[in-house]
Parts: structure tokens; C-alpha cells; sequence
């Protein structure tokens, strides 16, 4: 019998919750199949077994959520679909169902009551990123002390270097990141009107709340926006674009776009590219605050945020300067579809260097991001909306016009940079239309 | 200012209250001559008649004292050594502390019980013995355990005022062993009230009698290592005061008892489980006792008494390895 795990997907990822089992009891097992679907705060992401056989018991109930290295199910080794317990008897002819890796029929006879334990094939040896088999070490213990701090301010715990005995996260440890950040989203650290509410029917206006447990994705903006808002002194200005013909260029380009490329020409694809164009220009941009390093990168991964059902993910576009606007469409249209299915890999949401976020999409004009931490600036797309321009010549002209809105990490960049970047920016997208 | 001695605070004490209330009187074991520790030194000269002797037999001291208490007397009985006191057992815990109980609180029982309690004094098998666990679990019994010579005095005066039953025990290594200026103001001491004697962040420990002293010492050692101890010293252990002792235990989250007695069933067994089950969501290690060890009684030889007793260095190490958890 081996113990599948909760492998740790992606760095600072603690714990991963259940959303599917697709392997039942007694069902075969090929080496790789999917057994289950996990819900991490940075991915959703399919088990593959380590191990081929039979499955065993479930360990861990759908929707329930547990740490790195526990214990998830059972898979009973041997040929694949090698009854075990729960499975029914294995015929007596030692026809074995399916598999490369059949048990030979001397071993069938002693295969029902006790799972073959004894032969490992090669294959089957477990992949040390998904599963480890045999005594898993014990979760990181918190003390109750260390739980409900954690829990009052939404604090990380899984991000915490402890300081106790072996590395535990003491009581301490914890009070220290509070004192470190701000007060916390208030919503998130205690319900609202929480005293009122419970059913006192004080004053019968105010109706009976609901309690929302937070889903790993939920915790991990959170506790990532809090990070950025309180470790990095953000400032934030603003430029408006003609951007008449780029409009007018995508209205003659989309049809061909669609045939040609399978997927729909929005103004995204052409801002992005601005965007790299010009943080080649301000390189200072595209960087990370990494511990006490600032890290300036010399590839462009545009991370594109994106509203998914479940939250808010910041998929990345990897080189994205390498890339035509015809690379671009198909590749923020790839990520966006992964992030609506929840199929994004982990490779999908790392490494990114800067990012776009397309508020005009929900119709905003005017927005004011948060830096995406620990990158360094976070730029915006507002709405194009048709306004009276007053033109060269005072001439007043309808204009076809948008926003663009930057967030900066000021203990990066100052004010030159800032300013010089959007700058840049506008004229490139003005400039679309001579393109 | 002159400092006053743990023993001269309790003489000086019986010696005002006796000449303030004439129902009060004393009963013991050579009290008449002053007592094996000079707590009635002197007082039967001065109070001719109500300083009696009585037989060996604690029994009959107590039992008398309840009667005595019965006829509107204020009895103070002395027990020679804590040791002695079971054989009063029946008479305290079946008698002296159901009578308010038994009378629906119409009739009160104003005594007071005085006994040296602890070790330290080579003092061997029949006069070092912790008693508090006994008596301090029987409703009905105030059990009062004081550790500086102004709680002494503040604590008899309450004890002697108090309409019913009080054990009133005295740690007798602390009987010359501690002064202090008792004008030195910490606050008037009232039974049921413990005192946090030094505050520090790091981790808690709770103590009465002699270990409060030794727990006081090794603070100040750790606190030049740099960890920072609250120190609460209970004075009172029924009734037992929860809130200072549970605001001390979240304080910090890691809380050290420390306690004479043998560890199985002490009094720190009880405070543990208060902290326990009120301060759960608070605590940051396993609550820790130090007490004496499962052994039938305190030895007589000093290398043994030493390994029976807590101390300073004990409690240090123990108080160490918490704050490291």
C-alpha cells in the first residue's frame, strides 16, 4: 500500500484543497493517471499517480483542505487494476485487466487478500515533485497561540521563518509580521458587524450575515496586496492617449484576425506590445524588489491580470517582447481561457517581471492599482471613450481616447522614470495608426 | 528603614490584632514559650491567659478552635509543623469547613489555622512536607500562602477578620530568610487577589512561598540573558485568583508552574488545567510544571533535599527551554 501526498506546488504554497477525486476506491490506477484535482492559492492543478495498481481508501474528502505532505489516498500497488481490499477478486486464471506490467498468475492467488507489495516495477517509483511514499514527516505544528493570531490578521503562516524549536513559528514570530504590516483589510479579519448581526435583532434593518470561508486564491491575493501595500510606498500618476487610430486599425484588422488566427482582436494585444516597447526604453520598470535586492530583468514576462470566477490571477506572458501582436492575442487569449477553467499551470502565474491590467474592460476610467509584489510597477488600460478633443489649431475634434494609469514602487523609481515611461507609452499608441 | 523578617511580621501582627480584639486567642504546641519558630514570642506575658498550650495532638487543637468559634471566640490555632496537621484532617475538612455550607450561611466559623509549611531547613521526613493540594481542594477552606513579610501581615489581618476557616500557611525557609521594609508600598494584599510581581514578555511563571523567591531569582538571572519572565505570585490558592492568573498565561503564551509539592496531583496540576482550559487559544507551548518528584516525602540529606526541592537553577534551565519552544 502506498500513501499519495499533497505535493507543494509552487514555492510558498502550504496547502492545496481537494476539489475532485477522479479515481474512486477499487478503481485501476495507471502510472501518471489523474487522481485528483487540487485547488492551490496560486494553481489548480491535476494529481498524476506516482504509483500503479489499485486505489485505496480516500484519505482527504473532497473539499476539504490540508497541508504539504499529508496524507491524501491510498493507491495499492501492483499491475494496474491488481484488486485489493475494496476491489473485487482477481479472476483465477490470473487474467490481469489491462496494464503493460502484468503480475504473473502465481502471484494472483495471494494477490486478493494482500496487495503485492513485494513488486515494485521500475516505473512506478514515485516522483519526488508529486508524492513521496512511506512516514511522511510531520506538518509544521502551530500553536493555538500562533492559529488564532494567524487567523485574526490574515497572516501567511506558511511564509514565516520560525524562530522556535526546529523552525516552529512561534507566538512571537507572528505578533513581529503583524507589527510589520498595517491593520489588515478589516473585512477580512473579522466579519462585519459581526455583534449586531447575530440574530440580536436590535434594530431589524440589518439581516443575519453569512460566514465566507476564503478559498486559497482568496487568502492569496490578499495576503499579496497587504504585502504590497504595506512594504512598498507606491505612487501613482496618469496619462491620457488619442488613441482614434488604433481603434480605427483593429476595427479594419479583426475580421481577417479572426479568420486567420482563431482567436478575436481586442486592444489588448496592441497595448501590451507598447507597453514592452517602452519598458525596453525604461528598463528600470521592469524589475523585482527581491529581499534586499532589486532585480531589473532583462526578459519581458508581462503578467496580464485577469477576473477570473474564482479571483483575481495574474497569468504571465513569457517574453512577451519577443512576440508580434498576433503572438500576443493567442497568448493572453490562451491564458485567459486556462484562468476561466482553472487549468493554469504553475509556469502560467510565474516569473512575471511587470504587468497590464485592463480595467477598462469593467468600464473604468480611472483606476489605482496595487503594485503586482514584488515587481516594481503596474500599468492600466482604461476605457476608450469617445470625448471632444481640443486639437491643434484649437480645433475641437472626437476623439477616440483613453487613460492609462501607472502604480510605481517609489523606493525604485522616482518621478523620471515614471513620467518618462508614460510618455513613451502615449506616443506609442498614438502612433499605431501611422504604423 | 529597618526590614522586618517574614517571622516578625506574623509576631508583630497576632501581637496588634490580640490587643485590638480580646476575643482572639491563641492554641498550639509550646506556644505558651513562644513557639518552635518564636511566632508567640512574648505574647503570653502580654496577653496572660489567652495564649494556651495544648496537648500533642492537632485533633484536639483544631476541634477545640471550632468550638471556641462556636461561643463567638476568634480562635488563631497553630499547627508546630504542616506536617502534623492531617491528623486534624477530619476535623478541618468534615467539620470546620461545612459550617457556613451546612447552615445555609447563617452561622459562620471565624478561625484561623497558622502552620510552617515547605522545606529547605534539613528539616527530613516530619517537617517539610507541602500540604496545600489537600486542603486548598476542599471548598470551604481558605488556603492563603504568602511569600513577603507585608503580604504576611496583610493577609493575617484578613485572615483573622475573615468569618470563616483559614489555613494560614507560612514557608518556614522564608521565616528569617526573607525582609523587607513594610513600608514599602506594593499594595495592600487581600485574600483571593495574586500579585504579578514582574512583568516580561517572554514567558510566565507562577509560584507561591519559598519558590516565588526562587522564581524571582532566576528571572533576574534570565533577564541578563535576555529573557524576560512575568512572575505572579498567587498569595492566595483558594480561592484562587483566575483572572490574574489567565491575563498573566495570555500575556505570553508560555507559562512555567513551579511548586514544592510532589508533582502528581499539586496544586500546579490544577493551575495548569485552568490555563488550559480558558487560555487555550492564547498558549504558545505546553504549559510546564516543576514540583518535587513522586517520592513518598522530603530527605533529610542535603544532597537529596536538593534534588527534591526546585531552585533557582532548575527553574532557570526549565524556563529556558520554554522560551526557547
Amino acid at each position: 500500500m502506498a500513501t499519495v501526498t499533497m505535493p507543494q506546488l509552487g514555492e510558498s504554497v502550504t496547502e492545496g484543497t481537494i476539489l475532485k477525486w477522479m479515481k474512486q476506491p477499487g478503481e485501476p490506477v495507471a502510472l501518471d493517471d489523474s487522481l485528483c484535482e487540487i485547488e492551490t492559492e496560486k494553481v489548480t492543478a491535476e494529481l498524476p499517480s506516482p504509483f500503479e495498481g489499485t486505489m485505496g481508501a480516500i484519505i482527504v474528502p473532497e473539499g476539504d483542505t490540508v497541508e504539504v505532505d499529508q496524507p491524501l489516498c491510498e493507491v495499492i500497488e501492483g499491475a494496474v487494476g491488481a484488486t485489493g481490499g475494496t476491489a473485487p477478486a482477481a479472476p483465477a486464471e490470473g487474467k490481469w485487466s489491462g496494464g503493460p506490467m502484468s503480475i504473473p498468475p502465481e502471484e494472483s492467488a495471494v494477490a486478493a487478500p494482500a496487495p503485492p507489495s513485494t513488486r515494485v516495477p521500475a516505473k512506478s517509483a514515485p516522483k519526488p515533485t508529486a508524492a513521496t511514499r512511506g512516514p511522511e514527516p510531520r506538518g509544521r505544528f502551530y500553536s493555538p497561540a500562533v492559529l488564532r493570531l494567524a487567523s485574526e490578521h490574515t497572516v501567511e503562516l506558511g511564509e514565516i521563518m520560525g524562530t522556535g524549536i526546529g523552525g516552529r513559528v512561534t507566538r512571537r514570530d507572528v505578533e513581529k509580521v503583524i507589527a510589520a504590516g498595517p491593520k489588515v483589510v478589516p473585512s477580512l479579519a473579522t466579519p462585519p458587524a459581526t455583534s449586531v448581526a447575530r440574530g440580536e435583532a436590535s434594530s431589524p434593518g440589518i439581516a443575519a450575515y453569512e460566514v465566507v470561508p476564503f478559498s486559497p486564491t482568496r487568502r492569496s491575493i490578499a495576503a499579496n496586496l497587504q504585502r504590497s501595500n504595506s512594504e512598498a510606498p507606491q505612487a501613482w500618476t496618469m496619462v491620457e492617449a488619442d488613441v482614434t487610430g488604433l481603434v480605427a486599425l483593429r476595427g479594419r484588422e479583426r475580421e481577417r484576425f479572426l479568420a486567420d488566427e482563431g482567436v478575436d482582436l481586442t486592444l489588448l494585444p496592441y497595448f501590451t506590445m507598447a507597453v514592452c516597447e517602452t519598458l525596453r526604453e525604461f528598463p528600470a520598470l521592469n524589475a523585482r524588489w527581491e529581499g534586499e535586492e532589486l532585480r531589473r530583468y532583462h526578459a519581458l514576462n508581462i503578467g496580464i491580470a485577469i477576473a477570473a470566477e474564482s479571483g483575481l490571477v495574474v497569468p504571465v506572458v513569457h517574453n512577451a517582447g519577443d512576440l508580434s501582436v498576433a503572438g500576443l492575442a493567442k497568448a493572453i487569449a490562451g491564458l485567459v481561457a486556462r484562468a476561466q477553467t482553472r487549468k493554469l499551470r504553475l509556469e502560467d502565474i510565474e516569473g512575471g517581471t511587470f504587468t497590464v491590467n485592463n480595467t477598462g474592460s469593467f468600464g473604468s476610467i480611472v483606476s489605482k492599482p496595487i503594485v503586482n509584489y514584488p515587481q516594481v510597477a503596474i500599468v492600466t488600460m482604461e476605457r476608450v471613450v469617445k470625448r471632444a478633443v481640443v486639437m491643434e489649431g484649437d480645433a475641437i475634434a472626437i476623439r477616440s481616447m483613453v487613460n492609462v494609469c501607472l502604480s510605481f514602487d517609489h523606493r525604485v523609481a522616482d518621478g523620471l522614470d515614471a513620467g518618462g515611461f508614460l510618455a513613451a507609452l502615449k506616443r506609442r499608441l498614438e502612433a499605431f495608426a501611422s504604423r | 528603614m529597618a526590614e522586618t523578617t517574614v517571622i516578625e511580621a506574623i509576631r508583630s501582627t497576632l501581637e496588634e490584632e490580640m490587643a485590638l480584639d480580646d476575643r482572639i486567642f491563641l492554641i498550639g504546641e509550646d506556644v505558651e514559650a513562644g513557639g518552635v519558630f518564636r511566632a508567640t514570642d512574648g505574647l503570653s506575658k502580654k496577653f496572660p491567659g489567652r495564649v494556651i498550650d495544648s496537648p500533642l495532638a492537632e485533633s484536639g487543637i483544631v476541634g477545640i478552635s471550632i468550638g471556641a468559634a462556636h461561643y463567638g471566640l476568634r480562635p488563631i490555632a497553630e499547627i508546630q509543623f504542616a506536617d502534623f496537621i492531617h491528623s486534624a484532617f477530619d476535623q478541618l475538612c468534615s467539620e470546620a469547613s461545612r459550617w457556613c455550607y451546612r447552615t445555609s450561611g447563617d452561622a459562620h466559623l471565624p478561625m484561623v489555622v497558622r502552620t510552617p509549611w515547605g522545606g529547605g531547613v534539613h528539616g527530613g521526613q516530619h517537617h517539610s512536607q507541602s500540604i496545600e493540594a489537600y486542603y486548598a481542594h476542599m471548598p470551604g477552606i481558605k488556603v492563603v500562602a504568602p511569600s513577603f513579610p507585608a503580604d504576611y501581615r496583610s493577609l493575617l489581618k484578613a485572615a483573622i477578620a475573615d468569618p470563616n476557616p483559614v489555613l494560614f500557611l507560612e514557608h518556614k525557609r522564608t521565616y528569617r530568610l526573607i525582609k523587607q521594609d513594610l513600608a514599602e508600598n506594593r499594595g495592600e494584599a487581600r485574600i483571593g487577589k495574586a500579585r504579578v510581581t514582574r512583568t516580561g514578555s517572554d514567558l510566565t511563571i507562577v509560584a507561591y512561598g519559598l519558590m516565588l523567591h526562587e522564581s524571582l531569582a532566576a528571572a533576574e538571572a534570565l533577564a541578563s540573558e535576555g529573557i524576560e519572565c512575568t512572575v505572579v505570585d498567587l498569595l492566595t490558592l483558594n480561592p484562587l485568583d483566575h483572572e490574574t492568573l489567565l491575563e498573566a498565561a495570555k500575556a505570553t503564551g508560555k507559562v512555567l508552574i513551579v511548586y514544592e509539592d510532589t508533582l502528581t496531583g499539586g496544586f500546579g496540576a490544577e493551575l495548569a488545567a485552568i490555563i488550559a482550559e480558558h487560555a487555550f487559544e492564547y498558549l504558545d507551548a505546553p504549559v510546564r510544571r516543576l514540583a518535587g518528584p513522586d517520592i513518598p516525602s522530603m530527605p533529610y540529606h542535603h544532597a537529596m533535599e536538593d534534588f527534591f526541592m526546585p531552585n533557582r537553577e532548575k527553574i532557570a534551565e526549565a524556563a529556558r527551554s520554554l522560551a526557547a519552544y
